[in-house]
């Protein structure tokens, strides 16, 4: 038991923290407006450009594919350290992170040759077209269809909650090829192009006021059967590959930002009164400050532990959705917090920025997307604990 | 990075599990509680064979000098079995020793602990139960070479069975550690029935006590007391992370055979997602508690953060584990005849001890509010936090 970094872990860490150092641009200032959209799109694609050509894009693929072949330990530093800088985010992260290492897994080669290279460089941006509106934690019984039509498939049907569909040029795309056997085994997967005819885009506004996610509507969008990744009707098998990357990720990243908020209310308490005394020498403060923290640095501490057992296993098990359920109610309950703290100053859009209003609100989505705590406590319970399936 | 037991410490805790499934089954447990000091001498020796009782003893005194990992590692079999009698009082008086002894009382003292011929606790809380040492009242006076003491200390665990019990006391502004024989003229030892009679705890009342002047522990005796609870507590949490997991594992089992509706009651989510939550609190609990073993033995400077960390979280989390377990079990759960009303209890006395969840809060507060954050926490890359004092 050794939680310092090994000498090898530290030369990744200074390495990447110099390149950052060197070159991350200054940050985005202006709010996202219908008008500026284009420019700020076109910044975080020349920042991801700039990841790409120092070779700090998909680490974690196969050098071989253009990747660093890097390990577990080294994309948590990673992640950590993007944030660490207050480096913009991936806008390719779903390629990068998903759609990627699904396509090395499971890609023929001429997909990869096509695909994989661009995924990298940030010139073609992909979505995953999975959840449909009657189709959300139970996935399987998704309902989008593709029906054979000589070399192509013709697909109709509608995905919903669809981040960076809106800007997307290619869709990890599952849907429906066998309408007669179990709702398990006719499950196809397609790459679909985003700027074919028929394919159109919603976008949906959430409670925060952010547009990130979507609507995505096929209407006999043809697809040709060589852009099945995979095989046909073997599609669940590929979009499990897909979602075991997802919940590999362990959020290291986002870590950094939930201490930065948190100093952040730390920092606030000493200068907002309460009963006459700074909100920091307050007692009931001092508790709920206190347990922030301590929940923070327990999700910390697991996140060491889950890393250390994922790099000897080398199979993601149920550690991300344990991960999940900490993290996302955590950020709940700290949010809330912050809020009791800050009373009605909390709920200003121009105090400190907003940033406690647009948390609370934000925090809210935490326990819903990327798979709800109740799915996740479903799989925590059946592979973790070996309890019968519930469904 | 590497927060994972290496291949002896996993070894050392299989060895320990299988001795304490052996050599302390649930019966011989309820058998202890219902015993005036809940001793078993026998166990003691085996115990004490086994090198536990050696583990923190320097080798110079014949111990092991381990790594508090290791011993954290024994501590959670032995929550897991809850067992009763003087390991952890014993543990606490030797951390002490070990930092306010001169040689020759650690000499005196240490040698006999390890071999397992010395049981020891440290009488530390008054009537106001409160862990600051700052609050310690209780006075010696100064008769020539001697130490005059008078007063009560409450709560002090495993009392009737110690050979030694360490008076922390004021002498003068000084804070001075005073070992008083169990058999020595003036003192009286009361029990005082509670929750957990695993664990017993009396009140010890000194009527004009006289202890040699020179047997007092001097060596920087308020800061030692601090850090000895420090290592006393760390002890204890990864009792109750074994407290937790022995639990965790009952009720899923019994999830798996119990069935209603024609189905186990572990295919109900609304069970599934009590168990789920169960084993999100005991890993929590694990990690702050080998963190906190680790980083003490390391003398990383947030150690001590480290430990109020450990101790808030499992001070709620064993209460909570607790009560999921028999919230699950149902009827059975709630009587006198299942073995988690052992672990319930034995939740709560865990919880009070060394501090509460808010005593440990409120220090993490003093660590975290009061001196500067740092600007932003390192996950992976550095262990954390503003040096603790």
């Amino acid at each position: 038991m050794d939680l310092n970094l090994t000498p090898s872990e530290q030369k990744f860490r200074d390495e990447f923290r110099a390149w950052l150092s060197a070159n991350v641009p200054e940050l985005w200032r202006g709010a996202v407006t219908s008008e500026n959209r284009a420019d700020h799109i076109a910044y975080l694609r020349r920042w991801q450009r700039r990841l790409f050509e120092g070779g700090w894009a998909g680490i974690s693929w196969p050098k071989k594919y253009g990747g660093r072949g890097a390990t577990l330990m080294e994309q948590a530093i990673f992640q950590e350290e993007l944030a660490l800088a207050d480096a913009p985010h991936l806008i390719g992260t779903i390629g990068l992170s998903l759609v990627g290492p699904t396509i090395i897994a499971l890609g023929a080669e001429e997909q990869k040759a096509r695909y994989l290279p661009p995924i990298l460089s940030g010139d073609e941006i992909w979505c995953q077209g999975f959840s449909e509106p009657n189709a959300g934690s139970d996935l399987a019984s998704l309902g989008a269809k593709a029906v054979r039509d000589g070399d192509d498939f013709i697909v109709n049907g509608q995905k919903i909650w669809t981040s960076f569909a809106h800007i997307a040029d290619y869709c990890l795309l599952l849907v429906r090829t066998d309408f007669e056997s179990a709702k398990h085994k006719g499950i196809t997967c397609l790459l679909a192009d985003m700027h074919a005819q028929g394919v159109s885009v919603r976008p949906l506004r959430q409670m925060s006021g952010d547009a990130g996610f979507n609507e995505v509507f096929f209407s006999n969008v043809r697809v040709p059967v060589t852009q099945v990744l995979g095989q046909i009707n073997n599609g669940w098998s590929t979009a499990i590959t897909a979602l075991m990357n997802e919940r590999a990720n362990l959020g290291t990243g986002i870590q950094v930002l939930f201490k930065r908020n948190l100093n952040a209310l730390i920092a606030r308490t000493k200068t907002i009164d309460r009963n006459g005394r700074p909100a920091s020498a307050d007692p009931i403060v001092r508790q709920k400050l206190a347990q922030a923290y301590l929940e923070l640095e327990i999700l910390r501490l697991n996140t060491n532990r889950a890393l250390t057992s994922l790099s000897k296993s080398g199979v993601p098990g149920a550690e991300g959705s344990i991960q999940k359920i900490y993290w996302s109610e955590m950020n709940q309950r700290t949010q809330q917090i912050a809020q009791e703290i800050l009373g009605p100053y909390g709920q200003l859009a121009d105090f400190d920025d907003g940033q406690w209003q647009y948390g609370y609100v934000r925090s809210r989505g935490n326990t819903i997307e990327a798979g709800t705590s109740e799915i996740q406590r479903n799989i925590v319970a059946e592979r973790v604990l070996g309890l019968p399936k519930s469904y | 990075m590497d927060f994972d037991l290496s291949k002896p410490q996993k070894l050392l805790k299989e060895t320990a599990r299988q001795f304490f499934q052996r050599n302390c089954t649930a019966a011989r447990v309820r058998e202890l509680m219902e015993s005036e000091t809940a001793f078993d001498p026998a166990l003691w020796q085996e115990m004490a064979d086994q090198g536990w009782t050696a583990l923190i003893v320097p080798e110079a005194h014949g111990g092991l000098d381990a790594g508090l990992v290791e011993l954290a590692a024994v501590a959670e079999e032995m929550g897991r079995a809850c067992v009763p009698g003087p390991f952890l009082s014993t543990l606490f008086a030797t951390a002490l020793i070990r930092m306010a002894g001169d040689p020759e009382q650690q000499a005196r003292y240490l040698a006999p602990i390890a071999a397992g011929d010395l049981k020891a606790t440290v009488a530390i809380l008054e009537q106001t139960a409160n862990w600051n040492v700052d609050s310690m009242a209780m006075k010696a006076r100064r008769d020539g070479d001697t130490y005059v003491l008078s007063g009560s200390k409450m709560f002090v665990a495993d009392a009737a069975t110690a050979d030694v019990i360490l008076c922390i006391v004021r002498a003068g502004d000084a804070i001075v550690i005073v070992p008083v024989a169990r058999t020595v003229a003036g003192l009286t030892i009361e029990r005082m029935p509670s929750m957990d009679e695993t664990r017993k705890v009396h009140r010890v009342m000194f009527d004009d006590v006289k202890v040699r002047g020179a047997d007092a522990l001097r060596a920087g005796a308020a800061d030692a007391v601090v850090r000895a609870i420090d290592i006393a507590t760390v002890a204890l949490c990864a009792e109750m992370v074994g407290g937790m997991q022995w639990i965790l594992d009952t009720t899923v089992e019994y999830a798996k055979t119990r069935h209603q509706f024609g189905r186990p009651i572990g295919s109900f989510q609304a069970v599934q997602h009590q168990c789920a939550d169960m084993v999100l609190l005991t890993e929590s609990a694990r990690s702050a508690a080998y963190y906190a073993a680790w980083a003490l033995t390391e003398n990383e400077p947030a150690a001590r953060l480290a430990v109020s960390v450990a101790k808030a979280w499992c001070s709620d989390a064993f209460r909570e584990v607790g009560n999921r377990g028999v919230q699950v079990h149902g009827g059975i759960g709630f009587t006198w005849e299942h073995d988690l009303q052992l672990y319930y209890k034995r939740a709560k006395s865990s919880e009070t001890l060394f501090g509460d969840a808010a005593f440990h809060r409120e220090r993490i507060a003093s660590f975290v509010v009061d001196e500067l954050p740092r600007s932003a926490g390192r996950v992976v890359s550095e262990p954390t936090v503003a040096a603790a004092r």
